[in-house]
């Protein structure tokens, strides 16, 4: 964890001017009281373009205060480009800690994963969102599809789903699953993979998502069922490649593929490489263990 | 801190204390029925509460014209919220976004403030209602998102028909009122989410 410090004196803290962290912040109040529904913002320009996680940074800094810990991750690495210059983005601004270890981070912005480790109490993650409208690709007017969340109109989804059935035999969707929260909304979970989906349901954790250049935000309080659409006779089906972690070992990680050379090497490692040093450490070995990829954290002072 | 014309002065530390008085109430409203103490201004005009006090030097802001009840109208306090938080009060509470009242037993009912629409039910007010005590009292059993179960929170100095009023707002989910109630510097929410029944009647 490094160490907290104070905030670059010529931003306020967190960037954000007062005024735009009390709209956030209503926003976000609204947003759990409703759980799923999408609470349109007056999202800002941030100091990077659209799509590279404005909408959770401005979710974040509306929230970080002086005495959290703050762990970025992107695909469920802490150690890209994407994840250290938020992280170093919110240490400036902020003067918060920061953390690569999920256990002791009490605020995790993430693109695109939530980490193996299970969410404890008082732990809030936040997701960047770059479609935060589940109907989107089956309808393209805003008004109608707004529409369709005032009536919970969702038959369209539902046709989407059984017409993947009906072409590939199975629903194809393995990333940005729609789910069903609390009974009421469809929701678009964030390209999360759907290997993650069961871990919002009933997570003890508060679950806040932005999309800044869609201008959305909405949330899952804890202890909320959140389920991912199926049919009785196809039910739901989290997908994950059929191999074992080859640094760690992991049978039951979320995995990614890593090509290794032009001859068709390849190898599978987990996906969160905080749950990956965490299994080396305590010993764990895989196929390639040793290999170059298994590197020590960053933040490790040795 | 020396006053001008009697009025009191807002947060110490703005930034910071309104940090930390959001996320206790974003605490609250994703855990209902969860206590949380807020560190308000150190001399709200009565009879603003602490709590009440911090909410508004929190949320409250130009954007959100506000409605107060017989009992905060009449003091020190439209002044003081006027000054610190520049906001508009309104007198119909049908046009506020947020709507503070002091006096529990007089609170109009739920039904008389803005619920939201169909597509756009984040609209709807919240409401903040000052009771003389929590933690002690008449019993409210809650359940809904953000409740592992069921919790209880117990009040006193609610009106006798308000679990009647607040199932009633629950059926318009998901448009709806959000209701915090605060005694002193200690909260408690009841975003629209959240199931209240009354064991006791």
């Amino acid at each position: 964890m490094t160490p907290k410090a104070a905030h670059d004196p010529d931003y306020n803290l967190g960037y954000l001017d007062e005024q735009t962290k009390r709209m956030i912040r209503r926003a976000l109040l609204k947003a759990v009281a409703i759980p799923g529904y999408q609470v349109p913002f007056a999202s800002r320009e941030m100091p990077l373009a659209y799509g590279w996680g404005t909408g959770g940074m401005q979710v974040t800094a509306a929230v970080l205060g002086p005495d959290d810990v703050l762990k970025v991750i992107d695909q469920g690495a802490d150690d890209t480009t994407n994840a250290v210059s938020i992280r170093r983005f919110f240490a400036r601004v902020t003067g918060v800690r920061t953390t690569e270890r999920t256990v002791e981070a009490t605020v995790i912005q993430t693109r695109h994963r939530i980490p193996e480790q299970a969410l404890t109490e008082g732990q809030i993650i936040v997701y960047q969102v770059p479609q935060p409208e589940p109907l989107r690709k089956l309808e393209p007017r805003e008004t109608e599809t707004r529409r369709m969340h005032a009536l919970a109109d969702y038959g369209l989804m539902h046709v989407k789903l059984y017409e993947d059935i009906a072409r590939h035999g199975r629903i194809t969707l393995s990333y940005d699953y729609p789910v069903l929260v609390n009974g009421r909304y469809v929701m678009a979970p964030s390209p999360i993979p759907s290997f993650d989906n069961p871990k919002m349901h009933h997570s003890p954790a508060l679950q806040l998502f932005g999309a800044g250049r869609e201008k959305r935000i909405y949330a899952i309080p804890p202890y909320t069922e959140v389920r991912s659409l199926d049919f009785e006779d196809h039910p739901f089906h989290p997908w994950r490649a059929s191999n074992c972690c080859d640094l760690c070992g992991a049978a039951d990680s979320y995995l990614d593929e890593v090509v290794t050379d032009d001859r068709g090497g390849r190898m599978f490692v987990c996906s969160d490489t905080d749950w990956c040093a965490d299994r080396r450490e305590a010993g764990h070995r895989g196929r390639l263990a040793g290999h170059a990829l298994a590197t020590p954290r960053a933040d490790d002072p040795a | 801190m020396s006053s001008v014309d009697g009025l009191s002065p807002g947060f110490t530390a703005p930034v910071e204390d309104q940090q930390a008085c959001f996320r206790a109430v974003l605490e609250a409203t994703s855990r209902p029925g969860t206590i949380v103490t807020l560190a308000g201004p150190t001399r709200p005009p009565a009879p603003l509460g602490g709590a009440m006090a911090a909410v508004a030097l929190t949320l409250v802001d130009a954007d959100t014209p506000l409605w107060l009840d017989d009992a905060i109208m009449a003091g020190a306090a439209p002044s003081w919220l006027r000054f610190h938080c520049g906001c508009r009060l309104v007198a119909d509470p049908s046009s506020a976004v947020f709507a503070f009242a002091a006096d529990a037993a007089a609170l109009p009912p739920l039904s008389r403030f803005f619920a939201g629409t169909d597509e756009y039910p984040d609209r709807g007010a919240t409401i903040v209602v000052a009771v003389a005590a929590l933690g002690e009292g008449h019993r409210l059993t809650l359940t809904g998102p953000g409740i592992a179960g069921t919790a209880m929170i117990a009040t006193t100095g609610l009106q006798k028909g308000f679990a009647a009023m607040r199932a009633a707002n629950h059926r318009l989910f998901p448009r709806g009122v959000d209701v915090i109630l605060v005694a002193g510097n200690r909260l408690v929410s009841l975003p629209r989410s959240t199931t209240v029944s009354s064991p006791e009647g």
